[in-house]
């Protein structure tokens, strides 16, 4: 299968980068880049494949950065099981959202509306308890060990994050050749149509929001591991939220690429307007604003149905050869063949 | 289902169905029977609560009042997903692809609903695809294709769920002269493939021609049921179709004024 041999090629790739090259900063971009291609691919299997358009992805971020940082913290986890304890608490997270939005039938901007109050919400909620430290944050103390999921070296964190890369395009791969996806993409275009051909929309989104939750988890989790820091502004502020869907509407929502494509691409921008504009702060969002105007605008369908399109173009005899149909063929009559 | 087959052969009854709009009474005491392998159409003046009932009977709308049994159960207010499995479908008047999907796609996300491994389902949805005489437009995105094209892939859909009975609302809205004579044996075979029809139809032609019974609903009301021959002689009908008073002229008037398109003949041989 193309889809498989593509995720083959680009694990060898990005994984053998650390091999080729030492530079910190190389590194270092890799590994943001694979971080935010873990966020975006997350909110690309509920925004993208099933057109639940979350505003508030961070409170599956956040919940899991918590549960990261809190099971090693107060209850003395050893950090690969605390991410496995990540996962399922932000998994439980994204199914009590779901539940509660979708069961009374929440769609496009009621549901986006609704993902950004509960965010706001556990932000406030992680703000005046006191086992999420308040507003002080939790510091997770230094533990430089495999077992710990501490590197001092970044090729650690490159492997680590390209192993969850990898499950989250497989995943999505999954999605696309399968009766799951077909269902969640039928819900997506037309929920009524769907609803008469027996699909059940509550239970499909449910599934989206689940899966999208448990990878916006381990994206929180490593999040801790990677600054060892967390306080609720980071947990449950809109940065995790804007930069996960933002990177799969630049890069091309209900793609298997578009997240990875996306999430390198403004990741690239940001890192040479923050050399251009380094006195600005926050100019990275303000950047990401514009982008996505102009995505939305120009190139609806995001950047890899740009090359797509492009591609047509310049093939364009081609491909107008093979899909036009013979004449005759319209002259058929298709109630003789019955 | 064995008492059911044992007590009658219908697989749709309605028993006195009602729905209210907001001030509107949409659907008023509606009670009828379909008899498993027919084709039954259902016609009336439009805003006469015929697409309503079919929401009414496939899950997409409660009703106020009344049961609906399919295949000997009642299954009145069960969401459309749930009856879709147990083999009733509807298709839309206004036809529902899924944008942005080919036709191929379109109709694989019907056959899932047998088939759950995808190979399977492309096989039966290509299967339904060349039954409806769509296979030059496999690979094509529902939005290209034309009306009629879109009605076919609307009961594509449909078909490849499997379904004992199918709701068709309006698949000849729209269509040429020529684009029905090639539709009206697409919906015959289905009859002849063992599936019980129930049609919504304006196109008079085509119920004439295909149904074995007619329902006849105005303001909500059933008005009359019969043959189709039976049914357009119906002064009720009639009246409900060109305004109170019309039967009586048209008597009067005798063969010479008889102006129902369609029903010329019926009407003559009343007057």
């Amino acid at each position: 299968m193309k889809d498989i041999k593509l995720i083959v090629l680009f694990v060898a790739l990005t994984a053998s980068l650390p091999l080729i090259t030492s530079s910190g900063v190389m590194l270092n971009f890799v590994v943001m880049a694979l971080y935010a291609t873990l966020l975006a691919q997350s909110w690309n299997i509920l925004g993208g494949y099933s057109g639940q358009f979350s505003f508030g992805n961070a409170v599956f971020f956040g919940t899991g950065a918590y549960v990261q940082a809190i099971a090693q913290m107060q209850f003395g986890a050893n950090a690969w099981v605390a991410l496995l304890f990540c996962i399922a608490a932000s998994a439980l997270v994204g199914l009590f959202v779901g539940s509660v939005s979708f069961r009374y039938g929440l769609k496009g901007s009621y549901f986006a509306l609704v993902t950004l109050a509960m965010a706001e919400i556990f932000r406030i909620l992680s703000l005046s308890v006191s086992f999420t430290g308040a507003g002080v944050g939790l510091m997770l103390p230094l533990n430089n060990t495999f077992l710990g999921m501490q590197f001092v070296q970044k090729s650690g964190y490159v492997w680590l994050l390209l192993g969850l890369v990898t499950c989250a395009l497989l995943l999505t791969t999954y999605i696309k050749h399968s009766k799951l996806g077909a269902y969640m993409q039928a819900v997506r275009d037309n929920e009524d149509a769907g609803r008469a051909l027996g699909i059940n929309p509550f239970k499909v989104k449910l599934v989206a929001i689940l899966l999208c939750a448990s990878l916006m988890g381990a994206g929180g989790g490593v999040y801790v591991q990677l600054f060892q820091y967390i306080d609720p502004g980071i947990a449950y502020g809109p940065q995790s939220s804007v930069e996960a869907l933002v990177a799969a509407i630049v890069g091309g929502i209900g793609t298997l690429w578009g997240p990875v494509v996306g999430a390198t691409a403004l990741l690239l921008m940001s890192e040479l307007t923050r050399n251009l504009f380094g006195q600005i702060p926050g100019i990275n969002m303000v950047i990401y604003g514009f982008v996505l105007v102009f995505i939305v605008l120009f190139a609806p369908s995001g950047l890899t149905e740009l090359g797509v399109s492009i591609r047509s173009l310049v093939f364009k005899k081609t491909i107008s050869n093979s899909t036009s149909v013979p004449l005759d063929d319209l002259d058929s009559k298709p109630g003789e063949k019955l | 289902m064995n008492v059911s087959t044992v007590m009658d052969d219908n697989i749709l009854s309605l028993h006195t169905i009602s729905k209210t709009f907001v001030g509107l009474k949409a659907v008023s005491d509606v009670s009828f029977n379909v008899a498993s392998g027919s084709l039954t159409a259902l016609i009336g003046p439009n805003g006469a609560g015929k697409t309503t009932l079919f929401a009414l009977i496939s899950g997409f709308i409660k009703p106020d009042s009344g049961k609906v049994i399919y295949k000997g159960e009642d299954i009145t207010g069960h969401p459309p997903f749930d009856n879709a499995s147990k083999g009733l479908t509807r298709t839309f008047q206004i036809v529902q692809p899924f944008a942005g999907q080919t036709v191929l796609e379109n109709v694989a996300v019907g056959a899932h609903l047998h088939h759950s491994k995808r190979s399977h389902a492309l096989e039966y949805a290509q299967h339904v695809i060349e039954k409806m005489g769509l296979q030059t437009h496999t690979h094509k995105q529902s939005g290209e294709l034309t009306i009629a094209f879109r009605k076919r892939l609307e009961l594509a859909k449909a078909l490849a769920t499997k379904p004992q009975l199918i709701l068709l609302d309006e698949v000849l809205a729209g269509l040429n002269p020529r684009e029905i004579q090639e539709m009206i044996p697409i919906v015959k075979s289905l009859v002849n493939e063992g599936i019980t029809v129930l049609m919504i139809e304006h196109v008079m032609q085509a119920v004439m021609n295909l149904a074995e019974k007619v329902f006849v609903l105005d303001h909500g009301s059933l008005i009359a049921e019969g043959t189709p021959v039976e049914v357009t002689q119906n002064e009720l009908v009639i009246e409900a179709y060109l305004g109170k008073g019309t039967a009586a002229r048209l008597k009067g008037y005798g063969a010479k004024s008889a102006s129902l398109p369609e029903s010329n003949d019926s009407l003559r041989s009343n007057g």
